[in-house]
């Protein structure tokens, strides 16, 4: 097995390594700097400098994973959080469940694969290894069982457009007569299709190095002569220290002018009322907008030959709603709530899973600290909601009682085009678009961002399979 | 529907009349309300808003509220009322955050009166007060309830539920001041309208959301809540905490509930999600509805009564865009559906059997039996003469049945599990040390499958016939009865016992056995001679003791026919219809010549032969011609089979590993997997660990395989502090000492630690065990004696 810089428990036998040189042993060294290429390590918490509770969360993911990923050190940030995600992760793939354990990690390798998640993938194509999977499954999907290539449909759907799922690809699933999925597995596979289409954004969002033992996660050359790995090639990022984005006059104030907007907005949203038509025409207008949000690279990036095998279809992306002349009604969420509707009906089909998902996402949505870069005691639940609402509102999902012109006054454009491009194609996230939005927030306060956009979109996607699956059943 | 009913009920000056019906609506409904004269209903949902009219045949749209070129989300409605004082007065709570207030009594199109814009977020409920004119109250998904006075612009009085989203409000009918409100974190809270600092009262009532809530109309303490959990539970606030006095479990997440008019105990719930059933309980009875109305194809969203003292009409509105009235007649009531039949079994294996009464006095063949008072107990529970609505009459009868303990007896599973040996040695000796464990055992049938294999799937020749027909020849005394129950102080006069006599005598003539030396096995059954109706009391007991009989051919009667094993759920109620009835003894001399006793033997004659064969002749081929013994598989497969079918799941699990990939291919892995769990669940019941891990470990299927790699830890606490040590097993994380010394070599112990469970002292293994060798006292100097077995 491969020595593991971030062992929770024994500490590598850093003597050991000259020895081991000696003896003509090649010791793996990782190749990026530390779990984040977009955070500079020293501002990412240091293994063995924990507290203990987040000691105890370390062992627990290290015992539940055998390995402590470099998702889970960013994600240290908020504790709490990584608290309910690792449980909620460890029960998805461990836990009693209708599906089979590989099967479980195939379909987590099909989501990352749909956005080309290297990272994502070899972790699990291991995983998939160790509980026994079939190696052949992993030269395609066209290798795996007929059920499993069944489910590529929907995977390809829920990534990119789940506005398109109907209950007619859930009856594809479940009528066909062979190789037919039941009601439970088909929840259990969504679950975690949206789960690692989420965690997927995360990683591009995040930047997540490679594991030290992955493809990509480390090297054998000694450190001087290279010092960045193929994803920084293939994202654009060419050195970690080309970029350093100074603080300009502008964006000193930039926190200040925010939460003068928000005052604003408490203040005047008593006064001023928007008319129903006005209000309607902002939702309409933030929807329409938010395909116009172009991303600042587009820069195509073959997709690396290790990963695309587990998908076909490449081509099939996100695509905006009015871009091909695609009709989409709205989602009203008041007809079909995760709160009231999406929760009962997991639950009744995965037991436990609804209970786990539904306290993720009150942790997700409510986290604060009240603090905003260098402020204290401020009430950013607005701001928090209005993130929320922008990504809901990406994949035409309404809330009936939000006012989306307070979208535009707080969200500026930098920051709409980094979760723009995180939630829909986070396989072209930049470090440039991490370090362009809200220069003056603490990293902790991004990696904050990126699980209400992680928690917001797999809430999106689970909406719109849950309410095809409630379709179906009806 | 054919059954519909036509109920008029005459309300003081009202009288109600109506039918089962419904009418389409234009799009889903969120919530309805009916008008105080019962005559009026209305309907509102995101594009719905419109007032229908209750009419004897059908219902008749009066208005559309809903007016004005561009839809505004005004109309989207999440809730309406209708005021129960004034019939032109109805409040709408709409989706995004708007409480509107309509007046009916405009002259205008448009009848919207009043506009409160004040919630942030969805207002989830608005509530009249019930004898107040203008009083209005709201609760939203901001976290905040609002009394509006319809006279004023705004709002007279909020009251903050700490950002909790409020679910629903309701004033309670008696106490004027105050009302209830329910909140998505599963609380529930008591506020004064006079005092909106400050909750009066609060407690949690669900797991999850609260969705409703309603106060029982005429109990001035009960508060019934509904919740996500799909628990429906009723609250007496009478006391100083609130107490749940009942509750209800039902299949789906709780989205209304509504006391029934007139029914002290009964109340109407639909659901939120997956049912679309309307049901009404007697919270009495939380386990079966009293009824339950299946119209609807999506789910119920609004339930009304029709009439606040009328318990026969109940209106409700759903997401399948239709409005019905379901007539209390109409229902259908699951409980005529259900068998009230209750079968537990004690520690000692005596077994009780509960039934309603009615299902088996109904059984006009069945006659009752009075045996000792004390078994069978029979409960009649009195009806409540203040319950009008109660038509189930529940009584039962319950029956405790006694294991006889001497022929319950599973010794001969356990010595077989114990003495057979299912690999390690070559195929033929493990046959033949297998039947001879069987034979020992008198389970001649088994020792001669036994034999049988070794004959087919090892070399030929070493078994001669004569060997053949001795091991066979013995097994004339029946097995002991794997199962069989006796009702305690049966009585001989029952003629259940000739009935057994019979039928042992019959199919065992021990001299048919001597000649059929040319039958190896017949694998068809022999008959048991069983009418479906016959009393079964023998039946439990006889599938172990027919084995042996299984590989005698009748000659005399070569028709085998195919054996019917009644389940013993079937037999007890057929058989112990036992009733509180004086008079049954004189039924007792009826039975005996009752005309289904007596067609039995007809029936034995006249049941399909099934055709039977005998092995001896393929045996011989064999010899003869060498035929593979891939020849015999479905042969084998179908003995397997047999065996399972049988419940003698140890034969067929042993025959399946001694095979092991001989006769593997023949059978879906499902099948080997369900006989290899049912072996292993038997093998532990008698806590036979190691002969169950042997099976699991030779068994070839992978999901047995795996049975015992699952939970192979071993939790230790430390000795010092008692905590769990939760890393590692040879030191405490929390007292940081290292726990497990060796008591003679003082060294940590990472491996194998062996301790004396007097003293608790112990080390390494092979440190102890070469201590105690030489020194009979604890190494420790503890003083104990200890002893190294």
């Amino acid at each position: 097995s491969i020595l593991s810089p971030s062992l929770p428990l024994v500490s590598p036998p850093l003597t050991l390594f000259p020895l081991l040189c000696e003896l003509g042993i090649r010791i793996p060294r990782p190749v990026g700097h530390g779990p984040s290429r977009f955070i500079p390590e020293k501002e990412i918490l240091q293994v063995g400098n924990e507290d203990a509770p987040m000691h105890a969360l370390f062992a627990d993911s290290f015992a539940a994973l055998g390995r402590l990923d470099n998702v889970t050190l960013v994600m240290v940030f908020h504790p709490q959080y990584l608290e309910s995600f690792l449980k909620t992760q460890h029960y998805l793939l461990q836990m009693d469940g209708p599906l089979p354990l590989h099967y479980r990690h195939y379909i987590g390798i099909m989501a990352a694969a749909r956005h080309q998640c290297s990272y994502l993938v070899n972790l699990h194509v291991n995983d998939f290894l160790h509980v026994g999977g079939d190696p052949k499954w992993l030269n395609g999907l066209q290798n795996a069982p007929q059920k499993l290539q069944n489910l590529g449909e929907l995977n390809k759907i829920l990534a990119h457009r789940p506005w398109l799922l109907t209950k007619e690809h859930i009856e594809q699933l479940l009528k066909t007569e062979e190789h037919s999925w039941s009601l439970a597995e088909l929840i259990h596979a969504v679950v975690l299709l949206t789960h690692y289409h989420s965690l997927a954004s995360f990683t591009f969002g995040c930047g997540i190095s490679p594991e030290i033992h992955c493809d990509g996660g480390h090297t054998f050359r000694p450190p001087s002569v290279s010092n960045y790995c193929i994803c920084d090639i293939a994202n654009g990022n060419h050195g970690a220290d080309e970029m350093q984005v100074s603080p300009t006059g502008k964006s000193v104030c930039e926190v200040e002018v925010l939460m003068e907007k928000m005052k604003q907005l408490q203040e005047c949203r008593d006064e001023e009322e928007a008319s129903q038509e006005e209000m309607a025409t902002r939702f309409e207008r933030e929807k329409r907008e938010s395909m116009f949000v172009c991303f600042s690279e587009e820069e195509e990036l073959a997709p690396t030959r290790d990963v695309s095998r587990h998908f076909e279809d490449t081509s099939y992306g996100y695509k905006d709603f009015s871009r091909h002349g695609m009709h989409v009604p709205t989602f009203r969420v008041q007809d079909y709530s995760w709160e009231d509707h999406g929760y009962s009906l997991v639950n009744r089909l995965y037991p436990d899973v609804g209970q786990l998902l539904d306290e993720k996402f009150h942790i997700a949505y409510n986290l604060t600290y009240h603090t905003m870069a260098m402020h204290k005691d401020v009430d950013t639940s607005m701001l928090r909601r209005a993130i929320w609402n922008y990504i809901h509102c990406m994949f035409g999902i309404r809330y009936d009682d939000y006012d989306y012109g307070e979208i535009n006054q707080l969200l500026d454009r930098s920051f709409k085009v980094y979760i723009k491009t995180v939630v829909c194609t986070p396989e072209k996230t930049t470090k440039r678009m991490y370090d362009s939005f809200w220069r003056q927030f603490k990293q902790s306060e991004k990696v904050h961002v990126n699980l209400l956009l992680i928690e917001a979109r797999m809430q999106a996607e689970l909406l719109y399979a849950l309410r095809a699956i409630t379709r179906y059943m009806t | 529907m054919e059954k519909m009913a036509r109920v008029t009920t005459a309300l003081g000056g009202n009288t109600i009349t109506g039918r089962t019906m419904f009418c389409h609506l234009d799009a889903p409904a969120n919530a309805i309300s009916v008008c105080r004269d019962a005559a009026q209903v209305v309907v509102a949902g995101r594009n719905i808003f419109k007032i229908y009219a209750i009419e004897e045949e059908q219902f008749v749209e009066k208005l559309n509220l809903r007016v004005g070129r561009k839809p505004s989300l005004n109309f989207s409605c999440a809730d309406v009322v209708w005021h129960q004082m004034d019939e032109n007065l109805l409040a709408t709570a709409a989706t995004n955050g708007v409480v509107v207030t309509w007046n009916l009594g405009k002259p205008s199109r448009n009848k919207q009166d009043q506009l409160f814009t004040e919630h942030k977020r969805t207002v989830n409920k608005v509530c009249f007060h019930p004898t107040e004119v203008y009083m209005l109250l709201s609760g939203s998904q901001d976290g905040y309830m609002k009394c509006f006075d319809l006279r004023k612009k705004d709002s007279v009085s909020t009251f903050s539920g700490q950002s909790e989203s409020v679910r629903d409000v309701q004033f309670s009918i008696r106490d004027y001041f105050t009302f209830a409100a329910t909140f998505e974190n599963g609380n529930v809270q008591l506020w004064d309208i006079r005092r909106p600092d400050r909750y009066e009262r609060m407690f949690t009532a669900h797991n999850g959301p609260v969705f409703c809530c309603d106060w029982h109309p005429e109990d001035r303490g009960w508060l019934a809540t509904g919740g996500r959990d799909k628990m429906v539970k009723v609250w007496d606030m009478n006391t100083n905490r609130a107490k749940e006095i009942y509750c209800v479990q039902t299949i789906a997440s709780v989205a209304r509930v509504k006391w029934r008019p007139e029914c002290k105990h009964h109340i109407a719930t639909c659901s939120m999600m997956v049912d679309h059933n309307i049901y009404v309980w007697d919270v009495r009875r939380p386990f079966i509805p009293s009824a339950m109305f299946e119209e609807h194809k999506d789910v119920t969203t609004g339930i009304v009564w029709r009439h606040l003292h009328d318990p026969y009409f109940l209106l409700s509105g759903s997401k399948d865009s239709t409005l019905y009235q379901h007539i209390f007649k109409d229902a259908s009531q699951p409980i005529d559906r259900a068998n009230p039949e209750g079968l537990c079994y004690s520690l000692y294996g005596d077994l009780a059997f509960a039934a309603k009464e009615s299902l088996i006095s109904s059984d006009s063949n069945r006659k009752p039996y009075i045996g000792d008072r004390r078994h069978p107990i029979f409960f009649k529970r009195k009806l409540d003469p203040t319950e009008q609505f109660e038509y189930i009459s529940s009584s039962s009868a319950l029956s405790v049945f006694e294991t006889d303990v001497e022929s319950g007896s599973m010794d001969w599973f356990v010595r077989t599990a114990k003495q057979y040996v299912l690999a390690g040695r070559p195929l033929a000796e493990l046959c033949d040390h297998n039947a001879a464990v069987a034979k020992e055992l008198d389970r001649n049938q088994v020792a001669q499958t036994w034999t049988m294999l070794r004959i087919i799937y090892s070399s030929p020749g070493t078994v001669s016939s004569a060997n053949l027909n001795h091991s066979m020849g013995k097994g004339s005394a029946s097995l002991p009865l794997m199962n069989s129950f006796n009702l305690k102080d049966i009585q001989s006069g029952m003629g259940s016992e000739s009935r057994l006599d019979r039928s042992k005598g019959e199919s065992r003539p021990e001299n048919i056995l001597m000649d059929s030396s040319s039958t190896l096995i017949n694998n068809d059954e022999n008959e048991e001679t069983e009418g479906s109706d016959v009393p079964a009391d023998y039946l439990l007991g006889d599938v172990e003791g027919d084995e042996d009989e299984l590989y005698m051919m009748d000659h005399e009667n070569p028709h085998a026919e195919e054996q019917e094993y009644i389940l013993p759920q079937e037999a007890f109620p057929l058989r112990h219809e036992i009733v509180d009835n004086p008079s049954a003894l004189d039924h007792l001399q009826d039975k005996a010549d009752s005309p289904h006793v007596s067609g039995n033997e007809a029936e034995t004659v006249s049941l399909t032969p099934v055709e039977s064969f005998s092995l001896i002749s393929i045996s011989h081929s064999l010899y003869e011609n060498r035929l593979p013994p891939d020849f015999f598989s479905p042969i084998v497969r179908d003995m397997l089979l047999f065996y399972a079918e049988q419940g003698d799941v140890q034969m067929t699990v042993s025959v399946l590993i001694v095979l092991g990939d001989r006769i593997r291919k023949e059978i879906d892995e499902q099948t080997q997997e369900h006989w290899y769990t049912s072996y292993i669940d038997l093998l532990q019941r008698f806590q036979l660990w190691n002969i169950s891990n042997e099976v699991i470990k030779l068994s070839t299927c992978r999901a047995i395989n795996c049975l015992n790699q699952a939970s192979t830890t071993l939790h230790i606490n430390c000795t010092n502090c008692k905590r769990p040590m939760s890393n590692k097993g040879w030191i405490c994380d929390r007292c940081r000492q290292c726990a497990s010394m060796c008591a003679v070599c003082h060294h940590v112990v990472k491996g194998l630690f062996v301790w004396c469970q007097g003293c608790s002292h112990g080390g390494h293994l092979q440190h102890i065990m070469k201590w105690l060798e030489s020194s009979s006292h604890c190494p420790a100097g503890c003083g104990h004696l200890c002893e190294y077995t």
